[in-house]
C-alpha cells in the first residue's frame, strides 16, 4: 500500500497538522510519499520522497492548480490512497481529486479499526466503518485524531515539480486576519461556556452569574456567537479561541469536534446537559444530567452563599 | 438568473439513536427530522440574492429523500424559494456522497443554473463532499466554506473561513457552486402569510430511479456506538443533591473552587 500525503502549507509555513498525515500512514502500514506546495525551507524531514512545488510560482491555495499538482504526482507514483487533513484545505481539495480520479472519498476518518476506516457521525454520537469500493481512495483525516508518536527524522529525497498551469476560475485575493479584540480567554483559569442549550439571549445572565460567582470568564460555542448572544472573541473552538483553564464548565453544549478541539486541554471539565448521551460526556470529568436553566442558577446560588 | 439550492433533512442530534435491523444506520421511529443547519444558510442566501436582483432570479429548492423531506422543502418555499423538487428516495441514507451528487447532476445538467447553493456539510454525516463533487461534474467553479457572499454582474466575491480566525478572499465567475458555512447570514423565519403562499407553489416529485446513474463507491459496513472513553462521573437526580455533589467534587478535584 502506498500513501500520497498532501501536506498543507499556508503563508510561508508548513502547518503542524500535516505531521498527522505521517502518523496516519504509519498506522496504515503504508509506504509514504509527500507533496508539499511550499518552499525548500519547509520540507518535512522524513526519509522518503517529497515532491516540492514552489509556492512562489503557484501561489497560495488555488483549487485548480493544487488539484493538477496532486494529479501529476498521482500519475507518477500511482498511490493507493491520497490523504489530506480534514481542514478548510482538505475538505475543499479532496472531493475535487476524488471526482477527477473517480475514486471513493472518505471524509474525516478518526481511526483505523481492524483494517477498516472508522468515521464519526451524528455529531459524534455514533461511529461507522466505511469500505471504499474503488482501487484508489481519497481520505481526509480528522484533525487531532492521529497524533505523531515521534518527530519525523531522515533526509528526504526532494523532487521538484515544474509544470505550467493555468490558474483556473478561482482567483485568490488575500487573507483577512481577525483583529485581536476583546477578551483573551487563553489565560483564564475558569471558563463557563454557554451552548445553544441556553435557548435565547435573555437567558445569558444565568451563565454570566455563574462565571461571576466563580471568578471566571464567559465563553461560548459558535451558534451562540453566530446568533449574536455573545461577542465573537468569546467563541471557543477551531474557528475561535483555544483555551486551557483549570476548570471548564460546558452548559448546554453538545460537544462537536470543532468545539472540543478548542477546550480539550482544560484540566477539569464539567458538562451540564439534559442529554446523557451528548458527546461532550466523552471529554467531561463530570457530566451533570440536568436542565441548565434550573441547575445553573441553583449552583450559582449555593456558591454565592 | 436561475438558482438551485440543495437541502438535506437530518435527524435531531439529541435523539437516542437505535441501530436498524441491517446494522448500517439508525431506526427512524421516534426520531424528528429537520433541515440541515448549513442548508438554512444556503436557502437564505439564495433568497437574499433574489431580492438583491429585484426578484428576477428563479429559485429552485431540491431535496433527495423519503416523503418526510417535503416538510423541509415547504419550509424553504415559505422562506421564499419559488419551486420545490422532491427526488423521492427511501434509501437515500444508503447512498454515498458521489451518488447524491450524481443524482443532483442528472437533474441539473441541462437546466443552466447560474448559481447553486449547498451547505458546507450535512450534520449527520459531515462528509462535506456533495457540493464540490456536483461542481466538478458540472464543470462549475466552486467556493467552499463561505461566510461572506457578494454578487455583482456575474462575478462572485466570497470569503472562505479557514482555521484560527483567518479568512481567504476569493473571486470567481458564474456558473458556480457555493457551499455555505454557519454564520453566513441570518436565516429568516417563515411568516404565516408566506407559509400560506408557499402552499400554492409548484412542487415537482421525481423518482430517484430515473436519475441514478452512478454505482456506489463506498459502503457502510458497521454502525455502532463509540466506546465510552473517559469514564467520567455522572451526576443525576434531585436538583439540590446534584448541586451539593458537584460542589464537593469541584472542591476536591480542582484548586480553583474553595
Ligand atoms: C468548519 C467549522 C468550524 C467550526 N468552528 C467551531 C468553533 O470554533 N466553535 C464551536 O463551538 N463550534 C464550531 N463549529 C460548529 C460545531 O460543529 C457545532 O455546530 C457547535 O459547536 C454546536 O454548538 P452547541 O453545542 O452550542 O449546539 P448544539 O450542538 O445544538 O447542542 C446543544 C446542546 O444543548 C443541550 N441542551 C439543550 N437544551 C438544554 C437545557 N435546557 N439544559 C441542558 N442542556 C440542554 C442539548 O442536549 C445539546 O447537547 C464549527 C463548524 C464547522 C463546520
Ligand atoms: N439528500 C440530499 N438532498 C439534497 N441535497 C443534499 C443531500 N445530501 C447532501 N446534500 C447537499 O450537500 C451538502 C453537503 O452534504 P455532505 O456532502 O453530505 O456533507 C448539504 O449541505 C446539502 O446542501
Amino acid at each position: 500500500m502506498k500513501a500520497l500525503l498532501v501536506c498543507e502549507y499556508r503563508d510561508g509555513k508548513l502547518l503542524e497538522s500535516s505531521y498527522e498525515l505521517f502518523a496516519f500512514a504509519d498506522k496504515l502500514n503504508a509506504e509514504k510519499v509527500a507533496l508539499v506546495i511550499g518552499n525548500d525551507a519547509n520540507v518535512p524531514a522524513f526519509g522518503g520522497k517529497v515532491y516540492l512545488a514552489d509556492v512562489s510560482k503557484y501561489g497560495e491555495y488555488n483549487p485548480d492548480i493544487h488539484k493538477k499538482l496532486v494529479l501529476e504526482v498521482v500519475n507518477k507514483e500511482n498511490p493507493d490512497v491520497i490523504v489530506l487533513v480534514h481542514t478548510s484545505y482538505g475538505w475543499d481539495l479532496a472531493p475535487r481529486l476524488a471526482a477527477s480520479l473517480k475514486a471513493a472519498q472518505l471524509s474525516e476518518v478518526v481511526n483505523i479499526v481492524d483494517g477498516g476506516f472508522e468515521l464519526s457521525c451524528l455529531n459524534g454520537k455514533m461511529r461507522r466503518i466505511v469500505a471504499p469500493k474503488t482501487d484508489k481512495k481519497v481520505i481526509t483525516i480528522q484533525s487531532g485524531a492521529f497524533t505523531p508518536q515521534a518527530p519525523l527524522s531522515g533526509t528526504p529525497e526532494v523532487i521538484k515539480l515544474d509544470l505550467s498551469l493555468e490558474s483556473g476560475n478561482i482567483e485568490f485575493l488575500g487573507y483577512e486576519v481577525a483583529e485581536k479584540t476583546g477578551v483573551d480567554l487563553s489565560k483564564a483559569e475558569i471558563i463557563v461556556s454557554a451552548g445553544r442549550g441556553i435557548g435565547k439571549k435573555d437567558n445569558m445572565p444565568i451563565i454570566e452569574a455563574l462565571a461571576k460567582a466563580l471568578g471566571g470568564e464567559v465563553g461560548a460555542t459558535r451558534p451562540v456567537v453566530d446568533a449574536g448572544w455573545l461577542e465573537q472573541s468569546r467563541q471557543v473552538g477551531i474557528t475561535g479561541q483555544t483555551v486551557s483553564p483549570k476548570l471548564y464548565i460546558a452548559c448546554g453544549i453538545s460537544g462537536a469536534v470543532q468545539h472540543i478541539a478548542g477546550m480539550k486541554k482544560s484540566d477539569f471539565v464539567v458538562a451540564i446537559n439534559k442529554d446523557k448521551d451528548a458527546p461532550i460526556g466523552e471529554v467531561a470529568d463530570v457530566l451533570v444530567v440536568a436542565d441548565i436553566l434550573q441547575f445553573v442558577p441553583a449552583l450559582t446560588e449555593k456558591l454565592s452563599k | 438568473m436561475k438558482i438551485l439550492v440543495c437541502i438535506k433533512q437530518i435527524p435531531d442530534m439529541e435523539s437516542k439513536f437505535k441501530i436498524n435491523a441491517e446494522g448500517d444506520w439508525f431506526n427512524e421511529t421516534d426520531v424528528s427530522f429537520w433541515m440541515n443547519e448549513y442548508d438554512e444558510y444556503a436557502v437564505e442566501q439564495s433568497i437574499q440574492l433574489k431580492e438583491q436582483l429585484g426578484n428576477e432570479p428563479d429559485v429552485t429548492v431540491l431535496s433527495i429523500g423519503p416523503d418526510r423531506v417535503v416538510e423541509s422543502i415547504k419550509k424553504a418555499l415559505a422562506m421564499g424559494c419559488d419551486r420545490g423538487v422532491h427526488i423521492k428516495d427511501d434509501e437515500a441514507f444508503r447512498k454515498d456522497p458521489a451518488q447524491i451528487a450524481s443524482i443532483i447532476y442528472e437533474f441539473a445538467k441541462d437546466k443552466g443554473f447560474d448559481i447553486i447553493f449547498t451547505g458546507m456539510q450535512s450534520q449527520d454525516r459531515g462528509s462535506a463532499q456533495v457540493g464540490v463533487l456536483l461542481a466538478e461534474m458540472l464543470g462549475y467553479s466552486c467556493v467552499t466554506t463561505v461566510v461572506n457572499f457578494a454578487y455583482d454582474n456575474g462575478v462572485i466575491n466570497a470569503k472562505r473561513e479557514l482555521e484560527g480566525g483567518i479568512k481567504s478572499l476569493v473571486k470567481t465567475k458564474t456558473p458556480a457552486v457555493i457551499t455555505c458555512q454557519l454564520g453566513l447570514n441570518t436565516p429568516r423565519y417563515p411568516t404565516l402569510p408566506n407559509i400560506m403562499k408557499a402552499k400554492k407553489k409548484e412542487l415537482i416529485t421525481l423518482n430517484v430511479a430515473d436519475l441514478l446513474k452512478q454505482e456506489a463507491v463506498a459502503k457502510t459496513e458497521k454502525f455502532y456506538y463509540p466506546e465510552k472513553k473517559g469514564v467520567g462521573m455522572v451526576i443525576e437526580g434531585d436538583l439540590a443533591a446534584m448541586v451539593d455533589q458537584l460542589i464537593s467534587v469541584l472542591k476536591e478535584k480542582t484548586t480553583v473552587v474553595k
